[in-house]
């Protein structure tokens, strides 16, 4: 199991050389959620305590799941991901070692963003520690959650436009940039079916020490169960496309 | 024991020193067979080819054995390991150098073995060792400092080779090894390769050149719609394949029409390349009788006048041609 584990690392520090300078990856991983953040913080003249875990989680989703776009997709184009299934490990350190590579990318998106925070906000984070644990946590579960979109996509040319589907409408419906009280109930319960809603809840819990409507206990949970499922789900897929 | 195996798909052997041993293994993809019930195995030590032409089910077979490919039906073992059950243990001893050169773009040549072999689980003390010395034997140290997608098709090939000697095999698997590289090359590589035969690594070797297959490998499979429709040491494929011979004249001022020669006693077949008459025969002893007399009746020179057995790639394409 560990030796499993010293490869994911191995796999995540290859990726790291390869992709972290990859145009897909500062462009959609890095700047876009710092000038996001940025856009809202000048048109609102500051960041709300309300609005910053919103950044932070967005921040986050989008640093970990650019990068597993570009590294795996890239990879699948020329062949080279093969070289790893040529490799003696497991199909889950293969999808945890594409994670890893992604969580490092999902923290160095945050930095910027959580400094923002912590210069335009009125009040400091409520609970340090549990912001810790849970931006953590949020990170590696979005990081599964690209990983595993990206082995889903069939035709690589496709990436950014299928994650960009797939991220922008959470966006929007995730409880990040508008409170998820004030929607319909139908869009109420498709925000539930969403990852994202329990990332930034759990942040926005340790963060100001309230929630709209997914008490913290349950939102660290989902977060945690979503992240292993995850990567689960990514090595039976990376299983199902062999041919 | 039996050593040579002709259209039959059946596996004849029970050797002890068989490594790769396939039994019935079929691929299909939908409707289309690639490969169908193929048996054979591959000794310990040995250079085996593996040819057919393009679609033939070639690297089909190889992915499969490398676990790149999920089996349809049958079995194969390697050392022993189910390479389904065990593919762990398969992909610990094997090394395979797949069809494209397809190391990582952005890692340095350096970077690339290094990485390959912390893959493998080289001890971290003789990862580097072995990645320079695989660099020095493959011509390769001036480049390691130099990302792979900016080195040459041939130079990409050689660091596709050595990472796979990162963790010493005990099987090599290459999928058309010289695809692309120049003659250079190519002799460095076959040169390599004998080497590697030499320090009792068995090779699997799949190639679309039929005569270097022919001088290098110890035993050869022919495969041909999925089908193995020959198996054999070289020469025993000739001398099997081959009862005929070819006979090649030139006549002065002009050659006889080819009709003409094909009613010649003796003749099977006749063909005409740029000038060089090719007369496939049973009989070569006849057809230099005919050929002279009619010479003769027409007062024609002999310019030229050569009998020889089938080339290897005559050979090839005549086994494929009659499956």
């Amino acid at each position: 199991m560990f030796g499993g584990i010293e490869k994911a690392f191995y796999i995540a520090k290859k990726d790291l050389k390869e992709y972290y300078m990859k145009p897909g990856t500062i462009s959609w991983g890095l700047i876009f959620p710092f000038v996001f953040s940025l856009a809202f913080m000048i048109r609102r003249g500051g960041m709300s305590v309300w609005l910053a875990p919103g950044m932070i989680s967005l921040a986050l989703f989008f640093g970990s799941t650019s990068m597993s776009a570009m590294a795996i997709v890239f990879e699948r184009r020329i062949d080279s991901f093969e070289r790893l299934l040529l490799f003696p490990i497991s199909y889950v350190c293969i999808a945890l070692g594409k994670s890893l590579s992604s969580f490092v990318l999902g923290i160095i998106a945050l930095i910027p963003v959580l400094i923002l925070a912590e210069i335009f906000t009125s009040t400091p984070p409520l609970n340090p520690l549990l912001l810790m644990v849970c931006v953590l946590l949020a990170t590696f579960t979005s990081s599964t959650f690209g990983v595993l979109l990206s082995f889903l996509i069939k035709d690589p040319s496709q990436t950014m436009t299928i994650f960009n589907i797939v991220r922008f409408p959470m966006m929007f419906l995730s409880n990040v940039i508008i409170p998820v009280n004030t929607f319909p109930q139908i869009l109420k319960i498709i925000s539930l079916l969403m990852p994202l809603t329990y990332i930034t809840e759990a942040i926005r819990y340790s963060y100001s020490g309230i929630y709209d409507i997914i008490p913290p206990y349950m939102s660290l949970s989902v977060t945690a169960i979503l992240g292993i499922l995850f990567l689960y789900l990514s090595s039976l897929v990376i299983k199902r496309n062999i041919p | 024991m039996l050593n040579l195996y002709f259209r039959g798909d059946d596996i004849l052997e029970n050797d002890n020193a068989c490594v790769i041993v396939v039994e019935g293994l079929t691929k299909k993809y939908g409707d289309l067979v690639a490969v169908k019930e193929i048996n054979f195995c591959v000794r310990q030590g040995e250079i085996f080819g593996f040819l057919g032409p393009n679609g033939a089910g070639k690297t089909s077979t190889v992915r499969m054995l490398c676990g790149l490919t999920k089996i349809t039906s049958g079995k194969a073992k390697i050392y022993g390991y189910d390479v389904v059950q065990n593919h762990k243990n398969v992909k610990r001893i094997i090394g395979v150098v797949p069809e494209s050169s397809n190391l990582y773009w952005d890692l340095t040549c350096l970077d690339n073995l290094l990485f390959c072999g912390e893959m493998f689980g080289v001890p971290r003390e003789e990862r580097l060792s072995r990645a320079i010395k695989l660099l020095k034997s493959f011509g390769l140290w001036d480049k390691r400092n130099v990302k792979f997608k900016n080195l040459s098709k041939g130079l990409k090939r050689r660091l596709t080779i050595a990472a796979a000697l990162i963790h010493n095999p005990k099987i090599l698997f290459m999928d058309e090894p010289t695809a692309g590289l120049d003659v250079f090359s190519k002799r460095m590589l076959w040169n390599k390769i004998l080497k590697l035969k030499e320090n009792g690594v068995t090779i699997f070797l799949t190639t679309h050149n039929v005569r270097e297959a022919f001088e290098i490998c110890d035993r050869i499979v022919i495969i041909n719609k999925g089908r193995i429709v020959a198996l054999g040491r070289p020469w025993e494929l000739k001398r099997a394949f081959s009862p005929k011979g070819i006979v090649e004249a030139i006549f002065h001022p002009r050659n006889p029409k080819v009709e003409e020669i094909s009613r010649l006693r003796g003749v099977i077949g006749v063909v005409e390349e740029k000038g060089l008459l090719k007369i496939i025969t049973y009989d070569a002893v006849s057809v230099l009788e005919e050929i002279a007399k009619l010479a003769k009746s027409r007062r024609l020179d002999i310019y030229l006048l050569n009998v020889r057995g089938l080339d290897a790639e005559e050979l090839f394409m005549k086994i494929v041609g009659d499956s």
